[in-house]
């Protein structure tokens, strides 16, 4: 609240050790993402871009330097606390979707509050899933397996999946890269409706028109941040859709 | 921890590979089932021995004629007729806590009575024996030890041999001729039914030793001599003043064998329990091993389905699952399936054990704690070779797993 930083990194290193060697991934990253914020952390891969998302996402720790979430230092926390933290604070969105197979749309959105401290009824979950579900657009779909979704459909379970808790950031690993372009642009629609909303974004991308959704920009090289900047001209997803044509904002 | 909403997670793991499940709780179910009924045979056929053994009556010394050695050859009991009428009386007179004595000779002979006749067996008894072996008539009274000294021509019959000679009449006050002789039928006994051996006990004719000894079966020997004593607590020191006083009644001389065997009925129910209780074990243990293959099959389907679930397992970490709840979702996944497996196994096994009785006629006993036992030992294989599987799950890094192909 102070800074208004909700995500705040200081000198973060990971090394990771395969025998003898030392390989490092992340070498020194600080980077700070304010509350509302959609941020595309862009690079080629083995920048490290994928290696600090994990770190965003604490799913691991760094092997130096400081992470604040929400003004809580969580660099230091062990598996179980991580764990309480992706589900209260973090909603992931992955490439592959990761949907529980043969498990409906519902149940799929619904798994997150199974590990939450919050009591809810069965019915009460019932419920929450097919809201969110409403939300992205699945009203109606709610059965389905994910073998009976298209590729979009199951990203939007997905995204309920991660919104069911109601998080604070959206994590987003190469969102739209197992989608066609009218799927991604739909996607992101749904990431700036989100946005706009007020649920910050953080999505790892290789595609600079994908980035392009974004209000900012970082690029990553060799561990270390190379760019980071402001979009200048954002496109909007909504209006696209409606025009079939991109347009900037 | 988060038991209730893990307990469905797994049941529904378990439903979405339901033949999966139904296989591996069939390793279980069979091993489970074999258990039941096996111990069960084991125990019934205990359980029989037993019966019979108790129906020899309570606290009964049994006194065997002959088992001597004669140019190194053993004679079998009763073989060396050496128990004289004499004897039993001497028991009766000298050793304390003696409250019941029945001289006993047997024969099989023809019986006969209108036009029908029967083979069967003659016990020459004393008045006591009905007390002795628990026996109580079923229809009319026990002949008297007032016939016994007179050798009435008095006897009781079983339940078969009633059948087979009057069917359906009342053979009471009927005259039977045992060897041509008549005697008059006092009464029926009460069933008893088969002796372990397969003996059919009810086919019998009873009547005094006396009468026996005189006018049936001829000699002056016993074949044995029960005993009753009041006291269990009497029973050894009774055993072994009768082994004094027969060695001394029959001259045997230090360091001499006996021309005689007593054999209390705790001995005689040891002996025979032996047999069903090794056979219990053997039954039980070979049994066993199919449980454990059993358990052997969840611990190889669970690696399968933590290595095939493991994208899963890195979906459910990600989104908040700590280790404790992925152990416990497939633990509860292993047990589920080794319990249900075992409670199935349980029904299965008390069916097998029943169509067993009804058709092989095997004796079968299944007891509430074999049932417990079985049914705990089938939720602790689940426990012990599903651990292993939720550890490996629960141990996943959960990038690694999200990354697995």
């Amino acid at each position: 609240m102070n800074n208004g930083a909700l995500v705040s990194l200081v000198e973060v290193h990971k090394i990771y050790r395969t025998g003898e060697m030392e390989v490092p991934a992340v070498r020194g990253v600080s980077l700070e993402i304010k509350r509302g914020e959609f941020v595309a952390l862009m690079g080629a891969s083995g920048s490290g871009k994928s290696t600090l998302m994990n770190i965003l996402g604490c799913l691991d720790r760094p092997t130096s330097g400081q992470y604040l979430l929400d003004h809580a230092d969580v660099s230091r926390l062990d598996r179980d606390q991580l764990a309480d933290i992706r589900n209260r604070k973090l909603g992931f969105v992955f490439q592959n979707f990761n949907l529980l197979p043969r498990t409906s749309a519902r149940e799929n959105a619904e798994l997150p509050l199974i590990y939450s401290a919050k009591r809810l009824s069965h019915t009460q979950l019932r419920e929450k899933a097919d809201r969110v579900l409403a939300s992205v657009g699945l009203a109606g779909r709610e059965d389905h397996h994910p073998s009976q979704l298209s590729g979009g459909q199951q990203q939007r379970v997905a995204i309920a999946r991660a919104l069911i808790n109601e998080p604070e950031i959206l994590l987003a690993d190469e969102p739209t890269g197992n989608l066609d372009s009218r799927t991604s642009v739909e996607i992101m629609a749904i990431f700036q409706q989100l946005n706009a909303r007020g649920i910050t974004i953080i999505m790892v991308t290789h595609e600079q028109d994908i980035a392009a959704y974004a209000q900012r920009n970082v690029m990553m090289r060799d561990g270390l941040i190379l760019q980071d900047h402001l979009v200048s001209k954002r496109t909007n997803a909504a209006a696209q859709l409606k025009n079939g044509a991109p347009e900037p904002i | 921890m988060r038991i209730a909403p893990t307990f469905n997670v797994a049941y529904r793991a378990l439903r979405r590979n339901k033949m999966r499940s139904v296989l591996t709780a069939l390793g279980i179910i069979i091993g489970v089932g074999a258990v039941i009924a096996m111990v069960g045979i084991g125990n019934g056929a205990k359980a029989q021995v037993e019966a019979q053994i108790a129906s020899l009556g309570e606290n009964v010394i049994l006194i065997f004629s002959g088992s001597t050695t004669s140019s190194g050859i053993r004679t079998g009991w009763g073989g060396a007729g050496t128990l004289k009428i004499e004897d039993a009386e001497a028991i009766r007179r000298e050793v304390p806590g003696v409250i019941a004595v029945s001289e006993e000779v047997v024969s099989t002979t023809q019986v006969a009575a209108g036009n029908q006749n029967w083979f069967t067996r003659i016990y020459g008894e004393s008045a006591d024996y009905f007390d002795i072996r628990q026996w109580p008539l079923a229809d009319g009274a026990p002949f008297t030890a007032q016939d016994v000294r007179s050798a009435n021509k008095v006897c009781v019959i079983g339940r078969t041999t009633a059948t087979q000679i009057y069917g359906n009449e009342n053979p009471i006050g009927q005259i039977l001729r045992i060897k041509n002789v008549p005697f008059t039928i006092l009464g029926v006994l009460t069933p008893k039914g088969l002796s372990p051996q397969g003996v059919d006990q009810d086919d019998i004719v009873v009547m005094p030793y006396t009468s026996a000894m005189k006018r049936v079966i001829g000699g002056t020997t016993l074949r044995n001599i029960n005993v009753q004593i009041g006291d269990e607590r009497q029973i050894e020191a009774a055993q072994q003043q009768i082994i004094s006083l027969l060695r001394q009644r029959h001259n045997i001389r230090p360091g001499r064998d006996d021309d005689f065997t007593v054999r209390t009925q705790q001995e005689i129910a040891e002996a025979a329990t032996a047999t069903s209780r090794v056979m219990t074990v053997l039954l039980g243990a070979i049994a066993g091993v199919s449980l454990v293959v059993g358990g052997i099959g969840i611990m190889n389907i669970m690696l399968v389905s933590v290595t095939e679930r493991t994208r899963e397992i890195g979906v459910r970490m990600a989104v908040g699952a700590h280790g404790n709840d992925i152990l416990t979702q497939f633990l509860i996944e292993a047990v589920t399936l080794s319990s249900v497996g075992g409670v199935i196994g349980i029904i299965c096994g008390i069916a097998a054990s029943r169509v067993l009785s009804i058709y092989a006629n095997w004796p079968t006993l299944i007891s509430i704690s074999s049932i417990a036992v079985a049914f705990l030992f089938s939720a602790a294989v689940g426990v012990f070779f599903g651990f292993y599987p939720a550890r490996k799950a629960a141990a996943l890094d959960p990038i690694e797993a999200l990354r697995y192909e």
